[in-house]
């Protein structure tokens, strides 16, 4: 740290300087990773923005009716120049309309449910698989342990493009094939970060206690090891959102994904690349909704991790 | 020496004639240095080697020795945290030297422990009402406003605020997570508890507590404790009988007074004289017996008497032959000792050397 950044920490408590508070009886570390979360105005600019999107996800039907364009209708006559080229935007096509005569905004806003959907559940799997293999691999080490790790390495070492692609190829595209590739590509990497801390864990004195009580393995593993490696859990999952985000975007980009005319902002990139020469609203209004989106849970998960673990010195570390 | 805590009730109790738990020849070893081609491993730590003990109901066992002596794989094994790799346990007349987890799991009831660390044997993420209520619901005991009700009884009876029920452990000085844990050892109404250096990580005001916290639930519960600890002193007031380990084995076993006044293992007498004592006075006249040498590696234990690398007395035979714990020079059948040549009743050992016998610090 520098003189100036001295002073900077010094003069205003950033959010990784702990704040002393007083002691209020039972207050869980969840509660208090919140509370330092709170206190982070970047986080929660960027919460604010995540669910004004998720807000859009939801009412896209709203946004539907009021422009009055369902999302796959296409206005060859007022949404399109006489030359069939995508029209600029204007007080009826906000912003503009695709190569189809499509509304690009009612488009973005179908678009965000499959972004959020393909981000929410391609992560919730991925987690679900990844903590439990990490769970069993960690806790029960040995055979088990020797297996799982080295089917961790084996997907790992996988091209996951030239698989996803492959696999497409013989399954067709569509939404689940999308979130099932993600998925099956993820989970390793949240299963070694899970089995590193659970090495860690099972040797604690509390893990025996437990098992001097009685406890079984699978009720030591729920609630004695499991909460434990949450917390790097949860700020794993935070910033592994805008990766599946992206990462569906990517295979919609490449016609992997959810097959057209489902809107989705990958495919909407796709579609606009024989036009942006004269059409910049047709990449710039997908491309900005991608990126804001992508941006917004990266700010966020690097809150949430400061918030878990508040030794990280935002100053220092960057 | 017993100046240093001062102890509220009458912490030595009487014990019954009865066992409670008998172990006999408890071996335990622990591979180290990776495995052989062949998938055996190469070497073993001779963590516990051939620990014979009946502990009687009613009683309290104090277990001392050194760092590395055995002593916490010793408790482990007799409470079937570890797996015995040879000899046999019985629980009231049960042999539950094989059990399963499964098949141990009634018998868990009955013996609990208390740990070391108060900060490493609380999970940081429970409630501490949770924390004391886990073996009413690992056993299916109680539930719901009961289990709150049984729980908060607990900790009233060990002196915890029962209000602070929903607290986390780390809103909660050492003393306190020690209560805590003790608590969590009593709430099944236990027979025997095996403390594993209860009060060794505390300071020595609240090591007064605690231990007179154990005493007077003892009394209360009929408790049967075995008590690990390095503090001599500790373990001199709490304990009927006192076991002395080194490397592994028992060298000396016996009521607790005429152990510190004649110990016959020269070890015993070794580890006594090492002990600080509160009296400045004293401390300048008292003769601290120094041991040359560390103890040998528990890979390689030495031949016959284990001691006789170290042992001021040894004499040829003790390196060939290895003693038996068995009454020494006309003691009565509850004073035991494994040496073949025993200190008499106002012998000393030599004094000398350079390197000292210090009670270590800390157990690993």
């Amino acid at each position: 740290m520098t003189q100036a950044d001295l002073a900077v920490a010094a003069s205003e408590p950033g959010p990784g300087v702990a704040v002393a508070v007083p002691a209020i009886a039972g207050r869980s570390p969840w509660r208090l990773a919140w509370e330092r979360l709170r206190r982070d105005r970047v986080a929660m600019v960027s919460l604010v923005v995540i669910v004004l999107i998720f807000a859009s996800a939801i009412a896209a039907p709203l946004v539907a009716d009021l422009t009055g364009h369902p999302p796959d209708a296409q206005f060859r006559e007022t949404g399109l120049t006489p030359d069939g080229l995508p029209k600029e935007p204007s007080a009826e096509f906000w912003f503009g309309t695709d190569d189809l005569g499509r509304d690009i905004l009612v488009r973005i806003a179908y678009g965000a449910r499959i972004s959020l959907l393909v981000g929410v559940v391609a992560t919730v799997l991925t987690i679900v698989v990844g903590v439990i293999v990490g769970l069993a691999a960690g806790y029960y080490g040995g055979i088990i342990d020797t297996v799982l790790a080295r089917a961790v390495d084996v997907v790992l070492s996988f091209p996951f493009l030239l698989f996803a692609i492959s696999l497409v190829s013989v399954t067709g595209p569509s939404l689940w094939v999308a979130i099932i590739v993600i998925s099956m590509f993820s989970w390793a990497s949240v299963a070694r970060i899970v089995r590193g801390q659970v090495l860690s864990i099972r040797e604690k004195e509390y893990v025996e206690a437990a098992r001097s009580l009685g406890s079984s393995d699978a009720r030591i593993m729920l609630f004695d090891v499991l909460p434990n490696v949450l917390a790097p859990v949860i700020v794993y999952s935070t910033l592994l959102i805008p990766i599946v985000i992206v990462t569906e975007s990517t295979l919609s980009f490449l016609g992997l994904g959810v097959p057209p005319p489902t809107p989705t902002w990958g495919g909407m990139l796709d579609e606009s690349t024989a036009y942006y020469r004269q059409a910049w609203w047709f990449v710039v209004f997908p491309g900005a909704a991608l990126l804001i989106t992508t941006l917004a849970f990266n700010l966020f998960g690097d809150g949430v991790r400061d918030a878990f673990d508040p030794r990280s010195d935002r100053l220092t570390a960057g | 020496m017993s100046a240093r805590i001062p102890i509220t009730t009458d912490s030595r109790r009487e014990p019954s004639g009865e066992v409670l738990l008998r172990a006999r020849d408890v071996v335990k070893h622990f591979p180290v240095g990776g495995r052989s081609l062949r998938g055996m491993p190469r070497d073993m730590v001779h963590a516990v080697d051939g620990v014979s003990l009946d502990i009687y109901r009613g009683e309290t066992v104090g277990v001392v020795g050194e760092t590395g002596c055995g002593k916490s794989t010793l408790a482990r094994c007799l409470t079937r945290l570890y797996d015995l790799t040879s000899g046999t346990l019985e629980f009231e007349g049960q042999d539950i030297s094989t059990l399963s987890r499964r098949e141990m799991r009634p018998f868990r009831r009955h013996m609990q422990m208390i740990f070391q660390d108060p900060y490493g044997s609380l999970n940081p993420r429970r409630r501490v009402g949770s924390i004391i209520g886990e073996p009413f619901a690992v056993h299916g005991l109680a539930d719901g406003a009961d289990r709150k009700r049984r729980v908060q009884q607990l900790m009233e009876l060990v002196g915890l605020n029962p209000e602070h029920y929903n607290r986390f452990p780390a809103e909660f000085s050492g003393g306190q997570r020690q209560r805590i844990g003790v608590a969590r050892a009593l709430a099944l109404r236990p027979k025997l508890i095996v403390c594993d250096e209860p009060v060794s990580a505390l300071d020595v005001s609240i090591q007064a507590q605690i231990i007179n916290l154990l005493s007077d639930l003892q009394a209360e519960f009929n408790l049967t404790y075995l008590f690990i600890a390095h503090d001599l002193s500790v373990v001199q007031q709490v304990s009927n009988r006192v076991m002395v380990m080194y490397l592994g084995s028992v060298v000396e076993v016996a009521p607790a007074d005429p152990l510190y006044a004649t110990p016959r293992h020269p070890y015993s007498a070794a580890l006594l004289s090492a002990a600080p004592v509160a009296d400045p006075d004293l401390a300048e006249s008292r003769e601290r017996v120094v041991l040359m040498g560390d103890p040998p590696s528990p890979v390689h234990p030495p031949s016959g008497c284990r001691f006789h690398p170290r042992c001021p007395k040894a004499l040829p035979d003790c390196s060939e032959m290895d003693p038996v714990l068995e009454p020494r020079l006309g003691d009565g059948p509850e004073h035991l000792a494994a040496c073949h040549h025993p200190l008499a009743d106002d012998e000393r050992l030599p004094v000398g050397g350079a390197v000292e016998a210090g009670i270590p610090e800390e157990e690993s």
